[in-house]
């Protein structure tokens, strides 16, 4: 009886056939499974973990930090935080100079900054926008220390004593119009532009170098991936066509390339390419060339151009072959056998399906390619150099880190937006090595 | 695509006329590298053909380059920086990123893309980018100049590499196996060690190879991330064609091809490995 009794308790329990579906541990089977794949989901995140947070530290960060600095601003307002306040009710569009109060302001600022010698640095900040504000602060801070600040009381005498260009309202104007602690001053000064007392204006045609420098980065590009489809597209073609054999054979010859490290390809170009090289060497020796007019072929575009595309073919050949492997032969003999000729069938059936490989190539030539620094520093001269040798130029030797940023950050912008059409057409999934 | 018989005399001039604009292309590949070589063995200070060289005078060529090469202490301190840095970073990126790619493998992750994109964003970089954050970022917390910062910077960088291949070698891997092993009552980490690891380990090496060789001829980081106490052979190199370029850097240059068709042959033997093991036709 007992047992019957038990039996209907077990019934009466699982008797809804609306309830939740038990597991045999008693409990509904969604919440175990949904608690199963949670566990998964852990797991998985847990062996991801270490690597993400270590990319995020060695790699996301310092790119962050890139960002960060090309509108970072804080010199000013560090250096300089009385006059700041001093100048917010300063009207810098009437031409009169700030109040004799700013100018007190001013003089225990330096006073204080002269310590730590940060004038020097803020001086240095402030003359990428105005040039001559830098020997400005130098000197002021030199003859700062001796003005007694309790027994003056006409502070732009004094200031105007220690030198003239105080009373230029130019320079105050500059001073307010980076007092922020973020600044767009950077950004400008990478497109070109300039503030003004009229607010943003274009630099004299003369200085546009960043400009004119984006323009050629960009052109070259354009050069050099469109020599690596006419040269690397026969190369495609003709390994796909080839049996397998002979065709992995000749693959060695596209990889080897690839493999060898950059600055060997590099130095190779730079020993070629010389004057007294083995280019004009051979030029000479064949006649083609007379020994005192002898090409110029290194520290100019050309060497660029030249030198990159030997360097940048692999990467479009094997995205080509990958994509003429799949282009089915028959296709090709079915148009001839309908009556089209060698050119038709080429041009009607078998170019347009190699098109995606073509597209994949170029991008990825393209964005290689306007990032080059090593090997357009070496062969370029300074005809022949990219954006990224004017960053690193502004990192090492002209010290204007917020410039070098904000021109990295275009740079990025640019390579993104390119990757984003790569990822839309081709996908990133497919990138393939080896 | 061999010549028919019947080809009318303008296919066969098409035929002929595009084999040569083929193998003209290859020279173009292959020449300059290969240029290099006998240069290298030049027993002139110069960077082209001597006569004797080209009379195949044994006067003409010597081992001067590499005896400078293997005397010269700056050679040398290059080549011991470069050993000193490459492998750790090499080890940094294959231990996190083969984990990361097993987690990345799995059925059911979370932002999966999201992570992906992550962990690939170093490749997609331009270094010269990566190498200006990095210096700002390094010099802020103290890493800038040392060899850690170096190593760090250089295994970020042969993350993708790694994460690429494994995950690819993962792709094809048959999850009953490791449900059997577990079933047969080994744990988690030896049915990783014993069962997952020897079948993806060809992923795995080859991986390793492409960080390390990442690591091993990277200069646009290491110019900005180190100092003078890490200067790397490719560094040297790099000096060596900006300012005094000497010959020696065609010996070094010959060593370096060496190097990389050692490392070609071995990843393409990995590579046919691999995918006999996972019952594919070798390509």
């Amino acid at each position: 009886m007992a047992n019957t009794a038990d039996s209907s308790q077990q019934i009466a329990h699982s008797a809804p056939v609306t309830g939740p579906v038990l597991g045999n541990d008693g409990r509904p089977l969604k919440a175990s499974l949904a608690k199963s794949l949670r566990r998964q989901k852990l797991r998985a995140l847990g062996l991801i973990a270490p690597l993400l947070i270590f990319v995020l530290l060695t790699f996301i960060a310092p790119i962050a930090d890139m960002l960060f600095r090309s509108v970072e601003n804080n010199i000013v307002g560090d250096v300089l935080p009385r006059t700041v306040v001093a100048l917010k009710d300063w009207d810098a569009t009437t031409g009169e100079l700030p109040d004799n109060a700013t100018f007190k302001a001013m003089a225990l600022d330096l006073k204080e900054a002269v310590e730590d010698k940060s004038h020097t640095r803020l001086g240095s900040r402030l003359n990428y926008e105005q040039s001559g504000i830098s020997s400005l602060f130098r000197q002021t801070g030199r003859k700062v220390k001796r003005l007694d600040v309790e027994e003056t009381t006409d502070f732009v005498a004094a200031f105007e004593k220690m030198n003239k260009k105080w009373v230029d309202v130019e320079n105050w104007q500059t001073i307010k119009a980076f007092s922020g602690r973020f600044t767009d001053g950077y950004f400008l000064a990478a497109a070109d532009l300039t503030k003004g007392p009229e607010g943003v204006e274009r630099v004299p045609e003369n200085q546009q170098i960043y400009y004119t420098l984006l323009l050629r980065t960009l052109k070259m590009s354009m050069i050099i991936t469109i020599s690596c489809i006419l040269l690397g597209y026969p190369i495609a073609f003709l390994l796909a066509t080839l049996p397998l054999r002979t065709s992995n054979l000749l693959l060695i010859l596209v990889l080897l390339p690839f493999w060898t490290s950059l600055l060997v390809r590099t130095s190779a170009w730079k020993v070629l390419l010389q004057q007294q090289g083995v280019i004009n060497d051979t030029l000479v020796w064949l006649g083609v060339v007379a020994d005192n007019a002898r090409l110029e072929l290194i520290n100019n575009q050309t060497g660029t151009i030249i030198a990159m595309t030997h360097i940048l073919l692999p990467f479009m050949i094997l995205p080509l072959f990958s994509v003429m492997k799949t282009i089915p032969p028959s296709y090709v003999r079915a148009a001839k056998s309908l009556g089209a000729n060698d050119w038709t069938a080429f041009w009607r059936v078998y170019f347009p399906q190699s098109v995606p490989g073509i597209g994949a190539g170029s991008i990825l030539c393209f964005i290689l390619s306007i990032g080059y620094y090593i090997t357009p520093e070496i062969v370029g001269g300074t005809k022949g150099v990219f954006i990224s040798n004017r960053i690193a130029y502004h990192i090492s030797s002209s010290l204007n880190w917020g410039l070098a940023a904000a021109l990295g950050t275009l740079l990025l912008v640019v390579v993104l937006g390119l990757y984003w059409l790569y990822d839309k057409f081709v996908g990133i999934d497919n990138v393939k090595l080896g | 695509m061999a010549l028919p018989i019947y080809a009318s005399p303008l296919q066969r001039a098409w035929y002929y006329g595009f084999r040569t604009i083929c193998t003209l292309i290859f020279l173009f590949l292959i020449v300059p590298i290969l240029v290099i070589l006998p240069l290298s063995f030049n027993a002139e200070d110069f960077f082209t053909f001597t006569p004797e060289m080209l009379r195949f005078d044994p006067e003409g060529y010597s081992l001067k380059h590499y005896r400078d090469f293997f005397s010269n202490s700056d050679w040398q301190n290059a080549v011991v920086n470069s050993l000193r840095i490459a492998p750790m970073a090499t080890f940094l990126s294959v231990s996190f990123g083969t984990l990361a790619a097993i987690g990345l493998s799995q059925p059911h992750v979370p932002f999966r893309r999201a992570i992906m994109a992550i962990l690939i964003s170093p490749m997609i970089v331009p270094l010269i980018i990566s190498a200006a954050g990095m210096y700002f970022f390094y010099s802020r917390i103290g890493l800038q100049g040392t060899y850690w910062g170096v190593v760090m910077a250089h295994a970020a960088l042969g993350i993708p590499f790694v994460i690429i291949t494994v995950t690819a070698t993962l792709v094809g891997f048959d999850n009953s196996l490791t449900r059997a092993a577990a079933n047969m009552g080994a744990g988690p980490v030896r049915t990783f060690f014993r069962i997952q690891m020897p079948l993806i380990l060809p992923g795995v090496i080859s991986g390793g190879l492409f960080a390390f060789i990442t690591s091993f001829d990277e200069v646009v980081v290491v110019l900005f991330v180190g100092s003078a106490g890490q200067k790397t052979l490719p560094w040297q190199m790099f000096t060596g064609l900006r300012e005094q370029i000497s010959p020696t850097i065609l010996a070094v240059a010959t060593i370096l091809i060496a190097i990389s068709i050692a490392l070609l042959t071995v990843v393409e033997l990995l590579r046919r490995r691999s995918e006999r093991l996972r019952g594919m036709s070798p390509g």
